[in-house]
């Protein structure tokens, strides 16, 4: 049997887009954990599904209701505790090898939905120097020792990075008894949204040092402590500016990439903005017939935008016949996705996420055609922690010349 | 006199910086882009309130500690005491997403509820 789709990852995106295929389509999820659900198992913070059920949930909540309707659905299979060794693409269709329990399995899928999530940035990514004791750790580790296994791993911790996972467990060890000692950050802006830094840091009282730095690790079997140092505007520490703070563990959450290895093994070609594929507005790569959805794509602030778009490549499997991808130029965003549009399948809308490359009071996007303005629009307060979503009618044509530009807007209205 | 305060919204993902201003009269509020930004900041100059998230142990070993938050929000100055009390809730059943943990947490008027379902966990 040849599925219509074969899905990797059961998180978030993996579910929603399983969710969006036709019933009439068969569909298998792969997932290599024993449940599905993916990283929302371990966020047990609420904030999820505002935008999608108007309702404050947690995260294991909020993956319960795909969960439900996944298993609910007689055109999906799942396969979990299932691992993905490799894709070969064969003329029309993909062979996914796996393995499992059951041994090594293989299956077949017309297409392939890539929705195997991102990776946490680790210690040795950022360059500290000294030793790599126990209670050296991310913040995604931390969250699932104390979320999923009920241990605490630390009493008196120093977190580097301000990212929204660190600040999530800022709090969440606070209240769990631990002693958050203070968030480090070289950036001149804290990187997680603001509203993580009212309630998970200022509630409790937690301060953030700004353009600071750890140095060094110490400890041999277990953290004792470490450095921190001023940083300079490239972010190199100054010396004589070193500071010992005791602690006994060190969590990290400096950032988020998008994972993914199978893509490149599929020859699908990556932008170094986003670290995911180049896709169309449909999450079609620039190979045909793959498409990349959730933080694999690129990383989300937001889950209920993670299923949005999860479920718009669902929706085309199998739907479009002809294709007429043009690459939009884009300048002045950290990133812009889709990067690419399908000409020969343009809706009345064109649904677009970018995040702006510095905080900027008030800033105008622009869309030209050929050289036209099609589309202009006024921003004010952008920062590149929090991304855009922007709706667009865009009347895009096979071999269109089409330009994204942001730029700071000095006229004032907004 | 007017008292100034200045505050992050923290109502939806957007977080809105926002003003107020305390007089006689009432409390003004600016730089809400919506109107629950302004029931917001008068609560929170009020008396402010949060909602609690957080984990209980269970007897399961599949899951040894369960999701869990409050159903709305308490006072802010009470969710050290529900984390507290949280250590020493444990669970003896599967629950189901919503069930209540517990009644009433630390007086509050609000319920502690489970927020994963355990029966898709244990036993499978």
């Amino acid at each position: 049997m040849r599925y219509a789709a074969i899905v990797i990852g059961g998180g978030p995106a993996g579910m929603a887009a399983a969710c969006a295929v036709k019933e009439s389509e068969k569909v298998l999820i792969i997932e290599r954990e024993a449940r599905l659900g993916g990283i929302l198992k371990q966020c047990v913070h609420d904030g999820f599904g505002v935008i999608r059920f108007g309702e404050k949930l947690s995260g294991p909540e909020y993956a319960d209701r795909f969960i439900d309707e996944v298993y609910s659905r007689k055109n999906i299979d799942v396969r979990t505790l299932t691992f993905v060794t490799d894709i070969e693409k064969r003329n029309g269709y993909f062979v996914v090898t796996t393995t499992s329990g059951k041994g090594i399995v293989s299956y077949e899928g017309e297409n392939l939905i890539l929705a195997n999530g991102c990776r946490e940035r680790t210690a040795r990514q950022v360059n500290i120097h000294g030793t790599r004791p126990a209670g050296l750790m991310t913040a995604g580790t931390a969250q699932n020792l104390v979320n999923l296994m009920g241990i605490m791993p630390a009493k008196r911790c120093v977190i580097l990075g301000s990212g929204d996972i660190g600040l999530i467990m800022a709090r969440r060890l606070t209240l769990e008894g631990a002693e958050v000692v203070g968030v480090y950050e070289a950036k001149a802006t804290p990187s997680g949204l603001q509203r993580n830094l009212q309630q998970c840091l200022y509630d409790f009282g937690i301060p953030v040092s700004l353009k600071k730095t750890v140095t060094l690790v110490h400890g041999r079997d277990r953290v004792e402590g470490v450095t921190v140092s001023d940083v300079d505007d490239d972010m190199r520490p100054i010396s004589g500016t070193e500071e010992y703070i005791p602690c006994d563990a060190l969590i990290v959450s400096v950032g988020l990439i998008p994972e993914n290895e199978l893509a490149e093994n599929l020859g699908v070609p990556i932008d170094p903005r986003t670290k995911g594929p180049v896709v169309d507005q449909y999450m079609m790569t620039a190979v045909d017939g793959v498409y990349s959805v959730g933080n694999a794509l690129h990383v989300h602030d937001l889950v209920d935008y993670v299923s949005e778009v999860a479920e718009t490549a669902g929706k085309d499997v199998g739907r479009r016949k002809s294709r007429a991808s043009i690459e939009v130029t884009q300048k002045g965003f950290a990133y812009l996705v889709p990067q690419r549009i399908d000409a020969a399948n343009v809706e009345k809308e064109t649904t677009f996420y970018f995040r702006a490359s510095h905080d900027t009071e008030r800033a105008k996007l622009t869309v030209t055609i050929n050289g036209k303005t099609a589309v202009t629009k006024k921003y004010s307060m952008l920062k590149p922690p929090e991304a855009v979503r922007v709706k667009l009618a865009l009347p895009v044509k096979a071999g269109d010349d089409v330009k994204f530009v942001l730029e700071d807007d000095d006229d004032g209205n907004v | 006199m007017t008292e100034t305060f200045e505050m992050i919204c923290i109502v939806c993902p957007r977080g809105c910086r926002l003003k107020a201003e305390r007089t006689a009269d009432g409390i003004a509020v600016t730089g809400n882009k919506c109107p629950r930004g302004a029931k917001f900041a008068e609560e929170e100059i009020v008396a402010p309130k949060r909602s609690f998230t957080g984990t209980v142990r269970s007897v399961f070993p599949e899951m040894p500690v369960v999701p869990v938050r409050t159903a709305g929000e308490v006072p802010k100055d009470k969710v050290k005491e529900v984390a507290l009390l949280t250590r020493d809730v444990l669970l003896t059943r599967a629950y189901g997403v919503g069930e209540v943990a517990v009644d009433n947490v630390c007086g509050t008027g609000v319920d502690l509820i489970v927020t994963a379902d355990m029966r898709k966990v244990i036993g499978s």
